[in-house]
């Protein structure tokens, strides 16, 4: 029988924890607030965190010069109070905030900021996470406490918004290497200055963070942020569900459909920042203008792009492919950036007409067989290869749709769904003829613009360069270059948008459609959270600390139910594991009992 | 204890040199040793190459949906060696791996031994238990289905066993998740809210074993069972087994002393067989539960592809699965004296 208690006492010390969190649920205990991460996290290292849950960490850490605005996503002050440049803009000043200080009690002055940039123009790993922005600077001093100039080579439009976490200059001037391992600890990570502190780190589990009482904004109502990594998100779904979780976001429309409507559990359906599109190789070439790669040649002819772009029914795919969760497109500027965000006027809109797309085909003399399709120059049957990505069902079906669509025009399409990989040196090597893409854009459109210029084109072995579509245009480029240039916002914006209807006229990609971003958050146990850009933006999904700094915890009364109902569950399972374990014991001990004269 | 063996096991134990095999066994062990260390180069060699193979560009991995210049891109390659030619970067490899160096992973940016270090333990533990469990039940139900065949509870236990042995071990996974509605955490090895200090960090981790534990168990058993059960059915007629009850042994003793550990054999190979496979095979049970584990950084490292972390795990598992078979085999001579003396 020794043993049976045994296994029962081991049985009644696992139930232990659990018990405990009920019980320090129902004293109404610190306020935590605890998201599901379904993304990794590499570094805590602020100069080498590149993933966008590192990247998200640094945000609650640290502040930034200036952060995109809660309400608009637009540059606001941060760390700095203000900002002028030079008549030339080349010379920008910041005035650094007094009453900030870093969670070890010192203050944080303009030369932490200073002390940051220059670690970046010196230390190549520093350049690491966010090298581009520095890459243009020339020098970067702090004359006092307060003041922080940047002088930069040529004019940076991007200056108003440094996605770049100052660090304590106190800290971080001693390590000498950046890839030491001990800058992923909370001794060193953990001082900060942002909405919240690190406290503990548990790679590949969790962070832990407490509320920064200091914080120059003022502390956050929740006490505790935990972040837990799931790595899958369908676990994480259901740890929503029973309350393990308060905060999930990249949800699949599926997923978010069956949580709606589910006792506890609010959900929000907001704008995001990522664009899907359908490029076509438009006989694409390198950044020395040779010709790379095996596409069709008859998609070189502007009226046969253009006749697909007409045949493509963004509609149809919002409504049954992203379950209505989704934005028309227009051009690779996402709506949530509504200053920068470009819409063909009624008149320029390619609108999903498959008659006028046969009719322009017909003019362009592309002859119709009898079979139904249509012949190329040489006389060749029209066929055109679309690749995409084999594992995502976004793909999968929206190649289905195009291939009927481009049918009823006289294309044949042949579906080539392929690995991420694979599908990447295609794209790369100028390897396809349509290919399904998308990108994740910035609050500054710059990010979005390069991906189309000339510059941004791969070399003559397929590598360097991020480009999208191939684009090289020079009425493109020179639009790209005046934005660059240009501090005026609305002047900016002007240039932003011309340049997105240059690239709609050459329909060498058709935006399809924006996602939206889908999240659920417990209501029972948070009642709102500060979303980017209000009314109805993201809570998790955002570029700032908005939406955990903004979280407001619901009346304790409703999570006290929750604890005291998860006890009667471990009562019942106690009660039955209990039985199960000693009918067992007992059928042991019988066995045992064999007089031992019998035992051979 | 000595006593009560049978004269098989007895011989086991005897000295081998009172056969005649004392150099024979030396030279055995040598050769078997000689072929695993060969195996364990030849993995390397091939892990290297075969990874190079694999589609994708790590730096178009690191700096997609970022901006980045050719400048940076250009430096990135040259910081990873990646503008050396091949063989030179083998030979690069080849020589770090001898200073224990697995090179840097191009995600993380880690030496990547430390990273396999960190998952090492999670796996083994949630492996480790999930087998060690898996074969005491799956030998313990597989003894009792042959000794019962034909049965109702040998039919029974045979179709469960085929059943769960077939089902994705995500889905069932998920399952038990929602089943099992809260009970047990359903992600990670640890709780942020657990108390610091020993005991409640312990039975912390325990809480967070279970589930994902009793799905690899789900799994596991089966095919211990169903090879311990034909095993032994495959011993039930033998004339030993007649002598023994003509002794007049009570049946549990024939069944416990006499066909048992000579149907065991089969199964010890099977152990160590899979003892070297599993780890692969928690993949995707590190995935639903989230468990921090080897499997889990081999499919985060396929993504990129991490090359460095890739060679790094496949090093490691195709070692463990060559050390296994040497200990299979060297354990198999000493426990059945029929193979040592061939």
């Amino acid at each position: 029988m020794r043993r049976v208690f045994a296994i029962g006492v081991a049985a009644t010390l696992a139930v232990l924890p659990l018990a405990g969190t009920a019980a320090a649920q129902q004293q109404n205990q610190p306020k935590v607030l605890r998201v599901a991460l379904t993304t990794g996290i590499d570094h805590l290292n602020p100069f080498t965190a590149a993933l966008a849950a590192s990247t998200q960490v640094g945000r609650f850490v640290y502040e930034f010069l200036t952060i995109p605005s809660a309400d608009k996503a637009e540059a606001a002050p941060a760390l700095a109070e203000s900002w002028t440049t030079s008549p030339d803009k080349l010379t920008w000043t910041f005035k650094i905030r007094r009453n900030a200080k870093w969670s070890d009690g010192k203050p944080v002055t303009a030369k932490d900021a200073a002390f940051t940039f220059n670690r970046m123009l010196t230390d190549e790993t520093a350049r690491t996470a966010n090298g581009n922005y520095v890459a243009n600077f020339d020098t970067v001093s702090a004359p006092d406490d307060t003041t922080l100039v940047i002088k930069t080579k040529t004019v940076q439009a991007t200056m108003d918004l440094l996605d770049v976490p100052i660090v304590p200059e106190h800290v971080w001037a001693p390590i000498k290497d950046l890839t030491d391992p001990k800058t992923d600890t909370v001794a060193v990570a953990g001082v900060g200055d942002g909405p919240y502190q690190l406290t503990e780190y548990k790679q590949n589990e969790y962070v832990k963070f407490k509320a920064n009482k200091d914080y120059w904004r003022g502390a956050p109502q929740v006490d505790e942020l935990q972040l837990l990594v799931f790595k899958d998100v369908e676990s994480a779904v259901n740890a929503l569900k029973q309350g393990e979780v308060d905060v999930i976001n990249r949800l699949t429309p599926t997923q978010f459909d069956a949580l709606e409507g589910q006792p506890d559990i609010a959900t929000n359906k907001a704008p995001g920042r990522r664009y899907n599109e359908i490029t076509m190789n438009f006989g694409v070439q390198n950044n020395e203008n040779q010709p790379i790669g095996n596409g069709n040649p008859v998609l070189k002819d502007l009226r046969m792009r253009q006749a697909i772009a007409r045949a493509i029914d963004s509609q149809t795919i919002v409504d049954k492919v992203m379950s209505g969760y989704g934005q028309l497109g227009g051009g690779v500027v996402p709506p949530i950036y509504r200053n920068y965000h470009w819409d063909p006027a009624r008149g320029e809109a390619r609108t999903f007409d498959l008659a006028a797309a046969n009719q322009a085909l017909d003019q362009a003399g592309y002859r119709k067989g009898g079979d139904g399709l249509r012949t190329g120059p040489g006389g060749a049957r029209l066929e055109l290869r679309l690749t995409g990505h084999a594992n995502r069902g976004f793909d999968q079906r929206v190649a289905q749709y195009v291939s009927g669509w481009l049918r009823d025009i006289g294309i044949s399409v042949k579906q080539e769904l392929v690995s991420d990989e694979e599908l990447n040196d295609r794209t790369n090597a100028g390897n396809y003829d349509l290919a399904i893409s998308g990108y994740a854009t910035n609050p500054d459109p710059d990010y979005a613009l390069a991906l189309h210029t000339c510059a941004a084109r791969p070399n003559a072995q397929g590598k360097g360069g991020t480009t999208d579509t191939f684009f090289c245009d020079p009425q493109y480029d020179q639009l790209y270059a005046k934005q660059l240039a240009e501090t005026d916002p609305a002047v900016r914006a002007g240039y932003v948008k011309q340049a997105q209807a240059r690239l709609y006229s050459q329909a060498v990609n058709v935006v399809v459609d924006y996602d939206n971003a889908l999240e659920a958050y417990r209501s029972d146990h948070f009642s709102s959270f500060q979303k980017q850009p209000q009314p109805d933006g993201a809570i998790l999904e955002q570029t700032g600390y908005w939406g955990v700094y903004g979280a407001v915890p619901a009346d304790a009364s409703a999570a006290a139910d929750d604890g005291g109902s998860n006890t009667v569950v471990w009562i019942v399972v106690g009660a039955v594991v209990a039985v199960a374990l000693v009918g067992g014991g007992i059928a042991i001990g019988r066995r045992r009992a064999v007089p031992a004269d019998d035992r051979e | 204890m000595t006593q009560s063996l049978t004269s098989d096991q007895a011989a086991a134990i005897t000295d081998p040199d009172e056969r005649g095999g004392g150099s024979g066994t030396a030279k055995f062990v040598l050769t078997k040793v000689a072929e695993a260390i060969a195996s364990i180069l030849l993995v390397i060699v091939l892990g290297f190459f075969l990874f190079r193979l694999l589609p994708g560009d790590p730096i178009a991995f690191m700096s997609r949906e970022r901006p980045t210049d050719p400048g940076q891109i250009a430096e990135l390659r040259e910081r990873l060696g990646l503008d050396k030619p091949m063989l030179a970067q083998f030979g690069n490899y080849f020589a770090g791996l001898f200073q224990g160096d697995f090179g840097e992973s191009y995600i993380e940016r880690r030496p990547v031994l430390d990273m396999i270090g960190e998952r090492l333990w999670p796996t083994v533990l949630l492996v480790g238990s999930a087998t060690v469990l898996a074969i005491a039940i799956g030998l313990w139900l597989g003894i009792r289905a042959a000794w019962r065949r034909d049965s109702f509870f040998d039919r029974a236990q045979t179709g469960i066993a085929l059943t769960l042995w077939s089902v994705p071990q995500f889905w069932l996974g998920l399952l038990l998740l929602v089943a099992t509605g809260g009970l047990f955490p359903s992600r990670g090895m640890h709780s942020p809210d657990a108390a610091p200090g020993f005991f409640p960090q312990t039975v912390d981790v325990l809480h967070h074993l279970v589930l994902p534990c009793v799905t690899l168990l789900a799994v596991f058993y089966a095919q211990y069972m169903l090879v311990m059960r034909s095993s032994l059915l495959g011993e039930m007629n033998a004339d030993y087994l007649t002598t023994a009850r003509a002794k007049g042994l009570r049946e549990d003793l024939v069944r416990r002393r006499h066909a048992v550990p000579n149907a065991l054999l089969p199964t010890v190979t099977l152990v160590f067989m899979q003892f070297g496979m599993v780890v692969s095979g928690a993949v995707t049970v590190e995935a639903v539960f989230s468990w921090p584990g080897l499997g889990q950084l081999t499919y985060d490292a396929l993504h990129g592809p991490d090359l460095p972390v890739l060679q790094g795990v496949f090093v490691v598992l195709a070692s463990a699965v060559v050390l296994m078979n040497l200990l299979a085999e060297l354990l198999y001579r000493v426990l059945d004296p029929r193979v040592r003396t061939a």
